[in-house]
């Protein structure tokens, strides 16, 4: 149909200057509820991180302020178990002084005894999402988890994301010699399977939460790249890639600012999918011994230790780790999609 | 003569999603009525925008769901805007078919041919696969496709543009329609396959004598096919009535700027008269400047050829020539025509000379100097200066500007590029004044490319080409793909700025009326090869060649008399 849609009444710009593409973005953004929403609780999440980096939050996370696997509040304290020893035996004891030998010195150990201070704080029954096995608050640990989680996803989503585009944009503008050698290169990282890809470079990494997004973005970046170098091979012989050489644009100046903002939707997506996916992949590689460390604590690790807790019927790590990485990866997503919508032109003054 | 199809004081409203908590409505037809006859071609004409379409398409319910239909459609007897959607269903391809405007994407490229044509024989008249497969092949016969046994083994892709819309009136055939939707089934083509689609349509409604609703922007074509015609602009008829008496006594102002506007291979005036013009009583006054034939040569080509690499097999490669040896001056203050229908080489020439081809997809050859260099033998860093003096204008105006650019980064970006004018201040005013000279107010600065019409992006993709000065000005097939109306527009804006700053036009065009309003000199290519070149007038009324003949035969030339015995 040739039917040409109407403008729609909009609110007159008085601005002078022509606004930049990320700046109209912004300002669309503005207007999403639900993109300005997710943003909100994805800036939370790393206001959490940042302050549990600098140890303001959940500094003592390993310290066992509750009875072993402590029910959370809101179920009250576990009911008293039932003494499964045999009873004991009811009336006075017999009276063996006369032939027990330390008979004399238990008078002396009972007044010694007395004197000694516990240092053990008293354990609380209860705690606010429950205790882990050792009695440490599964809260605490699901806010230090996020720092080490989200760090993990994102700067390694980003990374992953970067390294992407930039060879894809090369082998999709550029083709020919060029591309050949980037096809190659990324035949040769989907010929090896993940694992042991990530195995080869943790050798040569080491441990540590740096190290792991290092390697799962050097292991994941090859489904953004194939997608960035499609979408840059269709788009480096549209007319306005064309117009833009004949009015005498650089191809750097082709290919970041004019085909860049094209097709950025589609690494906003994939890379929403990365950080979910490197969140999982870390948790894999800290099972293997080759992520974080066993001192430190991740939703990945919870994840692992809610395994064992739940076959006893302790579901509470299982669902706070869980609880924080819907919320936080739902956000994200809602986030990535309203920046797309953001950057889309086309959607100005339809919402 | 029974009425097959009425439609009465349709209306149709799209629904654009709430702004404030109010339901925002556009309404893209205002109330329209017309009947279709039995054995009768009606013909819709407008300009983009004005309810043609969306009017057609309501009949079969084929719009998007967003859309609200009032009124009343009544198909032999039926009411159709009550219809269910089975019952709909039951009535596409079997009572009502539709041929639309792009073959290229109306055809599924999964699918042969055959398997595309024996669908609608398969589920509506119930045939078995082998029955199916002789109708369609008997059907590729009828709508005139070379060699149709094999043609039914192959898929979209191996057809050429005017062999797809053959293969889309086919399955559009299959079972035998009384009524058939023709949506601008020939826009898409070049002048000479139009006419072969035309006179096929032509020839298939009398033979099957099924009525046929054409809708076109082009009176043109119209004249020659239709009986009645319905004139539409903005959602509402202007006037309708037998095309004889449309053509020779039209009532309606705008009709009469329509029949104006398009460029005839008759008469060549300074202006074409545009809409507005013709409405408002203005009279074409401006008389066009005298060329001077000793002006100045600027690109003098000669012996231009250009072949790409085809791969065969694993590593094998063949030459293909798309060019093959053009040679021509250009003077300054000149337009260069150059015709020939697709494939001819006339696109891949003007893109040699601007070097925007990759020099690794084929060699190229001969010489065109340019200001005492030769443009082909230029390094990419000598070339940049160059760009900046030869410019081009594409084709599709809706794919040649960044959509994510607002239109004054657009207009800036070359001025940045070549350092014109000072700094970003002064760019944003030249640019400003160059929106002004093209007829396009100052609050465009900040909008984007979608939110302007074809005519009005393509002035803009002119305006941006005006960014840097330049000498030469490439317009490959640069109103092709606008409306009759708003082509006139911008081929008027064109000759204005030809006079007012002297620049020389290669102007590729598939459209020999075009070409005699704008061109001094005409070559004609044809598979690459230039087989005739000649002064405009020279070759307008004197062609040698047969092919020269051939393209001057297919322009719509509008209703004419048919002779009493037809």
């Amino acid at each position: 149909m040739s039917a040409v849609l109407p403008k729609l009444p909009s609110k007159p710009v008085a601005a002078e200057r022509s606004e930049g593409v990320w700046h109209a973005a912004w300002k669309r953004l503005l207007q999403d509820r639900v993109g300005i929403a997710s943003l909100i609780v994805v800036a939370l999440f790393i206001a959490l991180i940042v302050l549990a980096a600098l140890g303001a939050v959940a500094r003592g996370w390993q310290v066992e302020t509750g009875v072993p696997n402590a029910r959370p509040s809101f179920m009250g304290p576990a009911p008293p178990e039932k003494a499964t020893v045999i009873e004991v035996p009811k009336g006075p004891n017999v009276d063996l002084s006369d032939v027990d030998p330390l008979a004399p010195r238990y008078q002396e150990w009972a007044e010694r005894a007395a004197k000694l201070k516990t240092t053990e704080a008293p354990r609380a029954q209860t705690l606010p999402l429950g205790g882990d096995r050792l009695g440490r608050d599964v809260l605490t640990k699901a806010i230090k988890g996020a720092q080490t989680s989200v760090f993990v996803g994102l700067l390694g989503a980003l990374c992953a994301a970067i390294i992407g585009t930039l060879l894809g944009a090369l082998a999709g503008f550029f083709g020919g010699k060029v591309g050949d050698v980037l096809e190659w290169l990324y035949n040769v990282f989907t010929a090896i399977p993940d694992i042991l890809l990530i195995l080869a470079f943790a050798a040569i990494f080491g441990r540590g939460v740096g190290s792991v997004a290092i390697i799962l973005s050097l292991v994941g970046w090859t489904g953004l790249y194939r997608q960035v170098r499609a979408e840059f091979l269709k788009h480096s012989v549209r007319e306005y890639v064309r117009a833009a050489e004949a009015i005498g644009a650089s191809p750097v100046s082709r290919m970041f600012k004019h085909i860049l903002p094209n097709v950025s939707h589609v690494i906003f997506v994939r890379m929403s999918l990365l950080v979910v996916g490197f969140i999982k992949y870390e948790v894999i590689l800290s099972y293997l011994g080759l992520g974080v460390g066993v001192d430190d604590v991740s939703w990945g690790t919870m994840l692992a230790e809610a395994q064992s807790e739940l076959i006893l019927g302790y579901w509470w790590q299982l669902a706070a780790a869980t609880l924080f990485m819907a919320v936080f990866i739902t956000a994200f997503s809602l986030m990535t999609d309203a920046l797309r919508d953001a950057l889309d032109p086309k959607l100005r003054g339809l919402e | 003569m029974s009425v097959l199809l009425s439609i009465q004081d349709l209306k149709v409203a799209f629904r654009m999603g709430r702004i404030d908590g109010v339901m925002q409505r556009f309404e893209a037809v205002k109330g329209v009525s017309f009947d279709v006859p039995e054995n009768t071609t009606v013909a819709l004409v407008g300009e983009s925008g004005s309810g043609k379409s969306v009017t057609a398409m309501s009949v079969l319910n084929l719009l998007p769901d967003n859309a609200e239909r009032q009124g009343a459609i009544t198909f032999m007897g039926r009411d159709l805007l009550a219809a269910s959607v089975p019952e709909l269903q039951g009535l596409r391809g079997r009572d009502i078919a539709c041929v639309f405007q792009d073959p290229m994407t109306s055809l599924n490229p999964v699918f042969t041919v055959g398997q595309q044509i024996c669908e609608p024989l398969v589920k509506h008249l119930g045939l078995g696969a082998k029955q199916a497969m002789q109708r369609a092949e008997a059907l590729l016969v009828e709508v005139g496709m070379p060699e149709p046994k094999r043609r039914l083994k192959a898929y979209p892709h191996e057809l050429s543009g005017g062999q797809q819309q053959r293969v889309m009136i086919a399955m559009a055939l299959a079972c035998e329609p009384k009524l058939l939707i023709a949506d601008e089934p020939t826009t898409a083509l070049d002048v000479t396959i139009q006419r072969q689609i035309m006179e096929l349509l032509a020839k298939l409604k009398d033979k099957h004598r099924m009525s046929m609703l054409f809708i076109s922007h082009d009176l043109g074509v119209v004249g020659e096919v239709a009986d009645h015609v319905v004139v539409m602009r903005h959602g509402t008829v202007r006037e309708q009535g037998p095309v004889a008496r449309i053509f020779a006594d039209p009532h309606d102002a705008y009709t009469k700027a329509l029949l104006a506007c398009r460029p005839t291979l008759e008469r060549r005036g300074a202006r074409l008269m545009v809409i507005d013009d013709h409405i408002a009583g203005h009279a074409s006054t401006s008389v066009g400047k005298a060329k001077d034939p000793s002006a100045p040569v600027i690109i003098e080509a000669t012996a231009l050829a250009k072949s790409f690499w085809l791969r065969t097999g694993v590593f094998g490669r063949r030459e293909f020539q798309a060019v093959k040896g053009a040679s021509f001056r250009l003077r300054r203050g000149h337009t260069l025509g150059v015709v020939g229908e697709s494939g001819s080489g006339k696109t891949t020439m003007g893109l040699t000379l601007l070097r925007l081809h990759e020099p690794s997809g084929g060699p190229t050859s001969g010489s065109a100097m340019f200001d005492g260099r030769d443009l082909l033998r230029l390094s990419s860093r000598e070339m940049l200066p160059v760009r900046r003096r030869i410019q081009v204008v594409f084709q599709n105006p809706y794919a040649s500007l960044n959509p994510r650019f607002t239109i004054g980064q657009t207009l800036v970006e070359p001025m940045t590029i070549h350092r014109v004018g000072q700094d970003n201040a002064e760019r944003e005013a030249r640019a400003r004044a160059l929106l002004a000279k093209v007829d396009l107010d100052d609050s465009a600065m900040h909008k984007y490319p979608h939110e302007f019409s074809g005519g009005q992006r393509q002035r803009i993709a002119i305006a941006r080409c005006l960014t840097l000065n330049p000498e030469v000005l490439v317009l490959d097939e640069a109103v092709s793909a606008l409306d009759v109306s708003v082509q006139a527009q911008v081929l008027n804006l064109l000759k204005d700025l030809q006079d007012e700053l002297g620049l020389a036009y290669i102007f590729i065009s598939h459209d020999l009326a075009v070409v005699r309003f704008m061109a001094d000199e005409v070559m004609v290519m044809r598979n690459g090869e230039v087989i005739e070149q000649a002064g405009v007038e020279q070759i307008l009324d004197r062609p040698q060649q047969e092919y020269t003949k051939r393209l001057m035969g297919a322009i719509p030339r509008g209703y004419r008399p048919r002779p009493a015995a037809a």
